[in-house]
């Protein structure tokens, strides 16, 4: 097992102060909670942090942590000595952890009160599981037609001996047609195990679509780039588009320009009021690269009064 | 590594349609109904009806609920501080997504 260094993952001297403590503890718990940073190192270094704070604001445990660091260096090979812990007396029941701690910490400190506040809820013992949230990749395609996934899941659970261990566990889903990008889907019973006579908690999975080659998807809207020719863009054209449910002919309207969005309505998500799809015309010059493409352009630039720079002011 | 094989946990999609009382969220959540009262004053939850009693919830909230209980446990917020975080958190969400629209 590693030798964590608690102080180090805080920023922190191992003189600081308890008021030190809180301050490195609450900034650095800003910056990486999963909730408000998205970045996929973001929730390890939350935990790494959370673990930190969990010992160093927390005298006797910060005591037993000195005592034990002694003469250790970060990342070095550890093994608590037999009975370490007998000259301290620690307060609060056996920890049965909603944050998933390293082995370090579970070895050092599993028989010790864990600090957790809950804010609302009632009687520890008898209580209903934890509800557990996770989150789910799926296609946009998906989205239209339903899908079955498995996803694994890591639970951490008491064992017989009253330790905690994490187990995996592989769960099938079927996912209903029409979730969109955000929405949560719960699956009742798959969270936590109960303690005492009460249920376990819920599953709640937040849907997330992979990235489609062609399709972006926002609420119940589905956005896609239509590369257009100049003229189609001026003169207006009947052109062959790809939906997610399969091609379609779409009409361009004469005088639609670069960046314009042509609404195609209820081609989106599938929902009780279904989302549209959005073509995002993107004009795509021809190269002038032959005789005939150059002579073209020459001929656009003596025929056409044409000034794009007319609104600069120049 | 245990499977739960033979049959797929059907999934129940949160959304506005479904409406719970103050007490079915309350329970849902594992939260005390006057903590969940206090999200409603800071417009955290935004349930329909008139006072307590009469509250109807969409099941989307117990997702916003479990972000509350996140930010009061881990950050230390009161409601008042979870309200602006959970408003900011939106208006970011809200700009990413536009901005996946746009194709940046």
């Amino acid at each position: 097992m590693e030798f964590k260094d608690y102080y180090g993952v805080l920023g922190l001297e191992r003189s600081a102060t308890e008021d030190d403590v809180k301050r490195a503890f609450r900034k650095l718990a800003r910056k990486y909670h999963p909730d408000v940073n998205k970045d996929p190192g973001a929730e390890e270094k939350f935990k790494q942090v959370s673990e930190a704070n969990e010992v160093l604001s927390d005298p006797e445990k910060r005591a037993a942590y000195d005592q034990l660091g002694q003469g250790q260096s970060p990342g070095q090979d550890f093994r608590p000595p037999p009975d370490w812990d007998a000259g301290y007396e620690f307060s609060g029941a056996p920890s049965g952890g909603t944050h998933d701690f390293s082995d370090f910490f579970e070895a050092m400190f599993s028989g010790m009160g864990r600090q957790t506040r809950t804010p609302g809820t009632g009687a520890a013992f008898h209580k209903r599981g934890e509800d557990h949230h996770a989150k789910i990749v799926i296609d946009v395609h998906d989205a239209f037609e339903g899908a079955s996934r498995e996803i694994s899941l890591r639970v951490p659970q008491i064992d017989s001996d009253g330790h905690l261990v994490v187990r995996d566990r592989t769960l099938k889903v079927k996912i209903p047609k029409g979730v969109s990008e955000g929405q949560h889907i719960r699956l009742k019973g798959q969270g936590a195990p109960g303690m005492g006579q009460l249920p376990p908690g819920d599953l709640y999975l937040e849907v997330a679509f992979k990235p489609d080659r062609l399709f972006r998807v926002s609420g119940k809207d589905i956005y896609f780039d239509l590369p257009v020719a100049p003229w189609e863009a001026a003169l207006g054209a009947k052109v062959e588009i790809p939906t997610p449910t399969g091609p379609i002919n779409l009409k361009v309207p004469a005088g639609s320009f670069h960046g314009q969005e042509l609404r195609i309505k209820g081609r989106g998500l599938p929902a009780a009021t279904l989302g549209d799809l959005h073509a995002v015309l993107k004009v795509v010059l021809p190269q002038a690269d032959s005789d005939d493409a150059k002579k073209a352009y020459e001929e656009m630039a003596t025929k056409l009064a044409f000034d794009p720079r007319e609104k600069m002011g120049a | 590594m245990s499977e739960d094989k033979g049959h797929d946990q059907t999934a129940e999609v949160l959304d506005d349609q479904i409406e719970w009382s103050l007490q079915d969220l309350s329970t849902a959540c594992q939260a005390e109904e006057h903590w969940v009262a206090a999200l409603v004053e800071e417009g955290i939850l935004e349930p329909t009806g008139q006072g307590a009693t009469q509250w109807r919830f969409s099941s989307v909230s117990v997702v916003r609920v479990a972000q509350a209980k996140r930010l009061t446990n881990d950050l230390d917020l009161n409601p008042p501080g979870v309200a602006l975080a959970m408003d900011l958190l939106d208006k970011i969400a809200t700009l990413r997504a536009r901005l996946k629209a746009l194709g940046e």
